[in-house]
Order: structure tokens, then C-alpha cells, then sequence
């Protein structure tokens, strides 16, 4: 979208900020058409159940490592800095309770989207950008297939279902890898530690958690495939289609993070 | 059975397709020549209506293709067939499942059974016995003659080739046009196919159609083609760099 040498010279800076303008809007309604096309078509056949199991073990399976060793050591490391911080004032009790509220609603979900976007997501939109330059996903509308049915809703379900998920996992390594630190190298009372950290503990904060990482994995799913299946420019596109999706879905995991927060605390 | 009427097509500021007419008889194969970036494919890919027209219609069997629901266009797209310029085999399967890839979606045959098609289709392009190997691990003219078996797996009455001999030794290009020639007989299928290879173009064509600047500049039998007196015509049969025709880049 480039400026018109034909546009009068008043009007350059009008056009200029149209020109701007017309690229996220873009994107914005690009991605709602294909949300909506991807609602449409997973409540109707044929339903590729074969490709919906391979993504769950793709996003769920495959990222759980990953998930796990991040979430122990941000527990640890959690612990420590509470600790070292609530020291000053008495009241290093309570870092069962702050590691536990920590992770279950937030660090748990955000990390794992990060996560997600950075392996799965990029992994989404690189395969599809790929299909997309070799003509593959072309093929499939020739094949009588809809692409995005084929393509896109196994991976958006798969990333809708297996986000929480590998939350639950991450919260509760997160707890134990603090729980090991007060308690072997801290010196924390384990009895006492465990229930400073059930008491202030409600199943709220884990639902909210698991909202969030709901939220997230539809839409790390989304975005990365809706850069994939729009990339072009063969090798360098797939390379900038994959880049944008990471980019954007890690954004998109922070920025919902702050919005999604401030409404479900109320 | 196919008519493309006044079909006009841009990318951003180029105009691709320029009012282009075209029409095409049941059973006849139909070559369309043109340089590289003269919108060959563009035009491929609007019959099948994976592109649509900005302007102008494709009309199949007197049905534009344009205003087609979900339905029709599964069910014209059951009766086509595309062998893709770089074949777009999926990399994620094995042949005998890209043979069969639209069986298993739109069929309920058992997995066993769409292999046995499969394999049949596979001799049918003169392979055997590749039918677990992936497509990564074959050569460019196996990896077309899989697009080949692919593209009639639901037996088509219509097969769109995309450039079917580029990239090809002569010998491999030779076995190609044989087995678009064969298809045609066995089959009794329509076949419009894309290319600047003139050898290809004047053995397999019922009428060869030349696109320039995004029209139809001439239509007629190979014949007819060879003996052309448009300049621009005999420039490309002829394959000479001097002549009205200006080379510069563009779209495919």
C-alpha cells in the first residue's frame, strides 16, 4: 500500500495515515473471518479426528518438558526472591501463600502461552506457511477439502484444550519447585509451608488461571496459523509469517493477560 | 464446457488477466502457451475457482462457477482434477495416501481399500511399489507422475495441468505428455493444460490458445499455430529473444 504520485500534496499525510492504518485493520478483520470460519466448520463434517489427535500430542504432549522444567525453576526462583524480600519485615510465612497465588493465576498460564507460542505456534505457522508456498493448501481446495477445516480447526481445538492443560501441570511444579526451596534450603517448616500455601488458596484462582490459558491457547492457534496460511514469498515469507506469529501471539498472551485479569477480579 | 467470458484479474497495481475469453470443448485438450508471468496460472487456477475473478465469469457446463454454494463447488471440484506445477504433494504422507487423500475425506472406504485404488491409480502413471515411500524422498518426474494419480483418483472428467513437463528432463517430459495423451484416451477426459514448452504444447493439443497481455491473442490447432502470421505468435512458437514481445518480470 504504497502513496499515489497522483494524490495532491495536502492530501499526502491523509493518505499516509490511511495507508498505516489499513494494515492492522486488516489483520484485525482477517483474524476475525477466520475465527469465524474456524467456529463454523468444527461443528460440521467430516471431521478429521486423525489430525485433531496429532496436534494434542504436537501442542500438549511435546511442549510438557518444556513446561515443566520453566515452571520448577520459576517456582524456586519465586520462593527465593519472596523470601529474601518478606525477610525484612517478618513475614517470610507467607511465601507458601505468594508462590501458590502466583502461579495459579498468573505466571502458570503466561508462562505456558510463551511457551506454546514458541514452539507450537511457531511450529503452526510454519507448516502452513510452507503448504502455503508449495501450493499444498491450493491443492487441498482442488482435493475438495476446505482448507481451514482441514488445517486450521484441529489446531485451534488442540490449542483450546491442551493450554489449560499443560496449566495444570505448570502450576503444580511451580508449587512444588517453591515448596523445595523453603523447605531444603530455606529452612521453612514443610507442615507449616503446606498450609500457608492451602490456606490462602481457593479453587477460584486456579479456574481463573485455567480461563486465561483457555483464552490463550485459542488464540496463540489462531494467530499463528492465520500468519502461516497468509504467508508468501517462499522461503523469506515462511520465515517472516513465522516471526510475526510468535511476535504477535506472545504480545497477544501479555496484553489479554492485563485485561483478562482486571475482569475476572471482579 | 468451459467458457472463461471477459475475465479480468489485478494483484495490487498489475493487472494480470485483461478481458480474457476463452472457450473450451467437452473431451478436447485445450494447450494454453504464454511467456512466464502472462497470468497462465492465474487462468488455471479461476477454472478451478481457487482464485476468483475480479471482473467477468467461468462458466462450467453453462454454470459460473462464481455463484456456486459450498455444495456445488464440492461437487465441481470432485468433477476436476489439478496436477500442480511442483506437484503439491503433502509432505506429511506417504504416496498411496495423497493418492488417496480424497477418497479418505469424502468416502467411507476402509483404509485397505483406498490402497488398493490407490495402487491401481499408481500403475495407471507407470509407478509401482513406491506406494509407503514419502514424497521428499522421490524425483521431480515421480513426484508429478503421484500429482498425476492423485488428480484422478476421484475420476475427473476434467484434468488442469499446471506446467506439466517444466522442470523436467526431455526424456521425463516425453513421458509425461505420453501419459496426459493416454489419460485423455482411457479417461475421455477434458484437459487444459498450461505451458511454454512448445514440444509438449504442439504433441498433446487439440488447439493451442496464446495468452498476451492478459488475452487470448489466438486460438487454433497446432497446425495453425505453427503457421501463424502474428508476429507476436510466431516469436514465441519460434522461441526467438528479438520480436514485439518485451521481456520483463511479472506474475505466474
Amino acid at each position: 500500500m504504497g502513496v499515489d504520485a497522483t494524490t495532491p500534496a495536502i492530501l499526502r499525510p491523509v493518505e499516509r495515515f490511511g495507508a498505516v492504518l489499513m494494515r492492522p485493520l486488516g489483520l484485525a478483520g482477517g483474524l476475525i473471518l477466520m475465527f469465524w470460519s474456524t467456529l463454523r466448520l468444527t461443528f460440521s463434517p467430516p471431521y478429521n479426528v486423525r489430525n485433531f489427535l496429532r496436534q494434542m500430542v504436537e501442542v500438549g504432549v511435546n511442549s510438557l518438558p518444556v513446561v515443566l522444567i520453566t515452571a520448577a525453576f520459576t517456582g524456586a526462583v519465586l520462593a527465593l526472591q519472596s523470601y529474601i524480600g518478606f525477610k525484612r519485615f517478618g513475614a517470610e510465612g507467607l511465601v507458601g501463600s505468594v508462590v501458590a497465588l502466583s502461579m495459579t493465576r498468573e505466571l502458570g498460564p503466561v508462562l505456558t502461552g510463551l511457551i506454546v507460542s514458541g514452539r507450537a505456534g511457531a511450529a503452526m505457522a510454519a507448516e502452513l506457511g510452507t503448504m502455503r508456498v508449495t501450493e499444498q493448501i491450493d491443492a487441498l481446495e482442488t482435493l475438495a477439502t476446505n482448507p481451514i477445516q482441514y488445517l486450521v480447526v484441529p489446531r485451534f481445538l488442540s490449542g483450546l484444550l491442551m493450554l489449560p492443560a499443560l496449566t495444570v501441570f505448570s502450576d503444580a511444579v511451580g508449587i512444588l519447585g517453591g515448596y523445595f526451596v523453603s523447605t531444603r534450603i530455606l529452612g521453612a517448616n514443610p507442615t507449616l509451608y503446606l498450609r500457608r500455601t492451602w490456606d490462602f488458596l481457593n479453587i477460584t484462582d486456579i479456574y481463573h488461571g485455567l480461563y486465561k490459558a483457555f483464552f490463550f491457547g485459542g488464540a496463540i492457534a489462531l494467530i499463528s496459523c492465520y500468519h502461516g496460511y497468509h504467508s508468501e514469498g517462499g522461503a523469506a515469507g515462511v520465515g517472516r509469517a513465522t516471526t510475526r506469529a510468535v511476535v504477535m501471539s506472545s504480545m497477544a498472551v501479555l496484553i489479554s493477560d492485563y485485561f483478562l485479569s482486571s475482569w475476572l477480579f471482579q | 464446457m468451459i467458457q472463461v467470458e471477459g475475465l479480468r484479474k489485478s494483484f495490487g497495481d498489475k493487472a494480470v488477466l485483461n478481458g480474457l475469453d476463452l472457450e473450451i470443448n467437452r473431451g478436447e485438450s485445450m494447450v494454453v502457451i504464454g511467456g512466464s508471468g502472462s497470468g497462465k496460472s492465474v487462468l488455471l487456477k479461476h477454472i478451478i475457482r481457487v482464485l476468483r475473478p475480479d471482473a467477468g465469469r467461468v462458466l462450467i457446463d453453462g454454470q459460473d462457477i462464481d455463484e456456486l454454494d459450498e455444495h456445488g463447488l464440492h461437487d465441481l471440484r470432485r468433477r476436476m482434477g489439478m496436477l500442480f506445477q511442483g506437484a503439491a504433494l503433502f509432505d506429511s504422507m506417504c504416496v498411496w495416501e495423497n493418492v488417496g487423500f480424497s477418497l479418505r475425506q469424502h468416502t467411507s472406504l476402509k483404509s485397505s481399500e483406498i490402497r488398493d485404488i490407490a495402487s491401481e491409480k499408481l500403475r495407471m502413471v507407470g509407478l509401482s511399489g513406491i506406494e509407503d515411500v514419502m514424497p521428499a524422498d522421490l524425483s521431480g518426474g515421480m513426484r508429478k507422475r503421484v500429482g498425476l494419480a492423485r488428480a484422478i483418483a476421484t475420476e475427473p472428467e476434467c484434468i488442469l495441468y499446471d506446467e506439466p513437463t517444466t522442470g523436467l528432463d526431455p526424456i521425463m517430459a516425453d513421458v509425461i505428455n505420453d501419459l496426459i495423451l493416454s489419460l485423455r484416451e482411457k479417461l475421455r477426459v477434458t484437459s487444459v493444460t498450461i505451458t511454454h514448452d512448445m514440444t509438449s504444447a504442439l504433441k498433446i493439443a487439440d488447439r493451442i490458445a496464446m495468452l498476451y497481455e492478459g488475452k487470448i491473442i489466438e486460438v487454433g490447432t497446432p497446425d495453425e499455430i505453427r503457421n501463424t502470421s502474428s508476429p507476436v505468435v510466431s516469436q514465441f512458437v519460434a522461441g526467438r529473444a528479438e520480436g514485439p514481445i518485451r521481456v520483463e518480470g511479472g506474475y505466474t
